[in-house]
């Protein structure tokens, strides 16, 4: 199994944030939720605590913005657009100001339920003009995420992971780049966020009984390099699939489409995702299995594709051994 | 920069100046000047420190919006001068007053008369409501309530930097109804930003009519005192009032100053209006001449020739 890291956001925020002076952290009463206690604690000059106040600490951190500073605004990513959007337009996205947004407990991440679950908020983002999305699959992509984000010059939305973080990355996130962690012929299965773990547990028993599959993460959803997309999906012969902790309309599998339709290119799509509907409070384990977003659900999507039974079943995918991607050679081995 | 003019010229500039546009166009919000015209005169007339303009006395035209394809993009606050450590900032917090601001930095020798000829015009960037790239704009404030907390961020980051500069925003009663308005006041007690002060046109007037008909806001005076603000309140109309309200010391704390206001001050014609004052327009001919004489004398100016 890969290695699991602890609250890797929690030690890559302060290294970064105490080199960086004009780097604010805020918080609106979530601080030990999103892993900026300890930063709270040791570093109180550079922490500015809002409150349960949203709307106000969205045009706040424009006005930070507007004084040379580069606030990192930590909440649940669903409270950073769904209450304040106004602000985050008037405020953040149109003036393209330099504010961070981190957005914690991404889609079903969390047993919170509706209220706590950011499951349109790419969607949302997308639609934004002047926002840069980043969505993290895991630690080095958490711990590098903090430096990516503030070289953008604009507004960023991040979809960070919390606590006990897989690492499958020795490369860190570079924005606009896709990981190819797969060069098969038959399906192209792109994920995003959790979903890239799920699909690598997959995609390695699909390799077991000779499915080849190409595989790509995305981990910038915006801008969405498109041209690369559609090189991928060119190379296959029986289509593509797209898996998003997220609703099925407006996120990953959207900018595919989006992405396949623009270019022309023939290929059948299916879209694994919350498929137009809320989801309710439980575990991650469950809730991927029951709205369809788990690696039971991808292999069931490759199998459509390509018109074969593979014969895996819930046992065989637990006995699969997810490895950390070390290098691209590697990579093509899962 | 500041001006030969008294405050109660400009005030009296302002006045005619949106008049004349009102009855040229057959309609605008020309209350908001009766209300606000001592207010916006005194905070460019005196109680700012701004400095010279930096931008051209005609505006040029829209520019396109702020994106990464845009780097020659530039807000409108260079009407009120540099964004130097040592001039305060000003945010017009209700955007629809921009007709009002327009008229004021022209009286104040920071924008040409021609740039009102340009108002509301496909292709300007003199809006109507208020945009950012608008003559004296910085920030978008057309979705009311979220111009003091951009202010207050402003502020911290300010006194942080340790700019002697000061921010003001100026606001409207109404804004009291967003509850953003509220997390702003509480933000600014909860983090001592004391370089934050507002000026609040009080003319109990909204869209649809009266405040206290729409949704009545009580005391606004003794809400803001138990959230911690240093309040000030005096007549809006009496420029010495609102002199001696803004020197109000305010150590650790925003200062908001409550600027009582008659909707129709300087034109009484309007008060057989109330209280739909929002924005005014003509009916007919007869209507428009009838304001346009009524006014006009009061103001002691000629009718406008229509």
């Amino acid at each position: 199994m890969p290695e699991l890291v602890t609250r890797p956001y929690a030690r890559a925020f302060e290294e970064y944030a105490v080199r960086h002076p004009e780097v604010l952290c805020l918080s609106a009463d979530l601080t030990s939720s999103c892993e900026i206690d300890g930063f709270r604690d040791r570093h109180p000059g550079q922490f500015l605590s809002l409150g349960m106040a949203e709307q106000n600490m969205m045009s706040f951190a424009g006005g930070l913005g507007l004084a040379g500073f580069r606030p990192f605004l930590h909440s649940f990513g669903v409270f950073l657009y769904r209450r304040p959007y106004d602000q985050l337009i008037a405020s953040v996205a149109y003036p393209r100001r330099p504010v961070r947004l981190m957005g914690f407990l991404p889609g079903i991440t969390t047993p919170g339920g509706m209220t706590h679950q950011a499951i349109e908020d790419v969607a949302v983002m997308r639609a934004i003009p002047n926002m840069t999305v980043l969505d993290c699959g895991d630690a080095t992509e958490v711990e590098s995420v903090v430096e990516a984000a503030d070289a953008i010059d604009g507004p960023v939305y991040c979809r960070i992971l919390r606590g006990e973080v897989p690492r499958l990355f020795d490369t860190p996130l570079a924005v606009g780049r896709m990981r190819v962690l797969a060069e098969g012929r038959d399906v192209l299965i792109v994920t995003a966020g959790i979903a890239t773990e799920e699909a690598m547990r997959a995609t390695a028993a699909l390799a077991r009984v000779g499915v080849s599959i190409r595989h790509l993460h995305v981990s910038t959803l915006k801008p969405f390099d498109a041209a690369t997309v559609v090189g991928h999906a060119e190379s296959v012969h029986d289509g593509v699939v797209t898996l998003e902790n997220h609703v099925t309309t407006g996120g990953l599998g959207s900018a595919v489409a989006e992405a396949l339709a623009e270019a022309g290119l023939a290929r059948r799509l299916i879209r694994l995702g919350l498929d137009d509907t809320f989801a309710h409070g439980g575990s991650r384990p469950y809730l991927m299995r029951h709205y369809g977003l788990d690696a039971i659900a991808l292999v069931a999507a490759v199998e459509r594709l390509t018109g074969r039974r593979t014969g895996i079943d819930e046992n065989t995918l637990a006995d699969v051994r997810v490895d950390a991607v070390h290098s691209a050679t590697k990579a093509e081995a899962l | 920069m500041r001006n030969s003019k008294t405050v109660e010229e400009i005030a009296a500039g302002i006045r005619r100046r949106v008049f004349e546009h009102t009855i040229r166009n057959n309609g605008g919000y020309l209350s908001q000047a009766c209300s606000a015209a001592e207010q916006l005169a005194f905070l460019y007339g005196e109680a700012l420190t701004l400095g010279a303009p930096t931008l051209p006395m005609v505006p040029r035209p829209f520019a396109g919006v702020p994106s990464a394809g845009n780097p020659d993009y530039v807000t409108g606050a260079g009407y009120n001068g540099p964004a130097a450590p040592g001039f305060d900032r000003l945010f017009i917090a209700p955007a629809h007053y921009a007709l009002v601001a327009y008229a004021t930095l022209i009286e104040t020798g920071r924008m040409a008369p021609e740039a009102l000829e340009q108002f509301n015009r496909d292709g300007s960037s003199v809006e109507m409501i208020g945009a950012e790239h608008s003559p004296g704009m910085e920030v978008h404030n057309g979705t009311l309530g979220i111009g003091l907390s951009t202010g207050a961020g402003l502020a911290w980051g300010r006194k942080r930097k340790g700019e002697a500069g000061r921010v003001c925003v100026f606001m409207s009663d109404g804004e009291v109804q967003e509850g953003q308005t509220w997390e702003a006041v509480q933000a600014a007690v909860h983090h001592r930003i004391d370089n934050l002060w507002a000026l609040m046109d009080v003319n109990r007037q909204q869209c649809d009519g009266a405040m206290d008909s729409v949704m009545d806001v009580g005391d606004i005076s003794g809400k803001l005192r138990a959230f911690g603000a240093v309040v000030a309140e005096c007549d809006a109309h009496d420029v010495a009032a609102l002199r001696e309200a803004a020197a109000t010391p305010h150590e650790g704390r925003p200062l908001v100053i409550l600027a009582h206001s008659s909707p129709f001050h300087g034109m009484d014609h309007l008060s057989a209006r109330m209280p739909r004052l929002h924005y005014v327009r003509f009916k007919s001919h007869a209507e428009r001449d009838e304001a346009n004489h009524a006014i006009a004398a009061q103001l002691g100016i000629p009718p406008v020739e229509i």
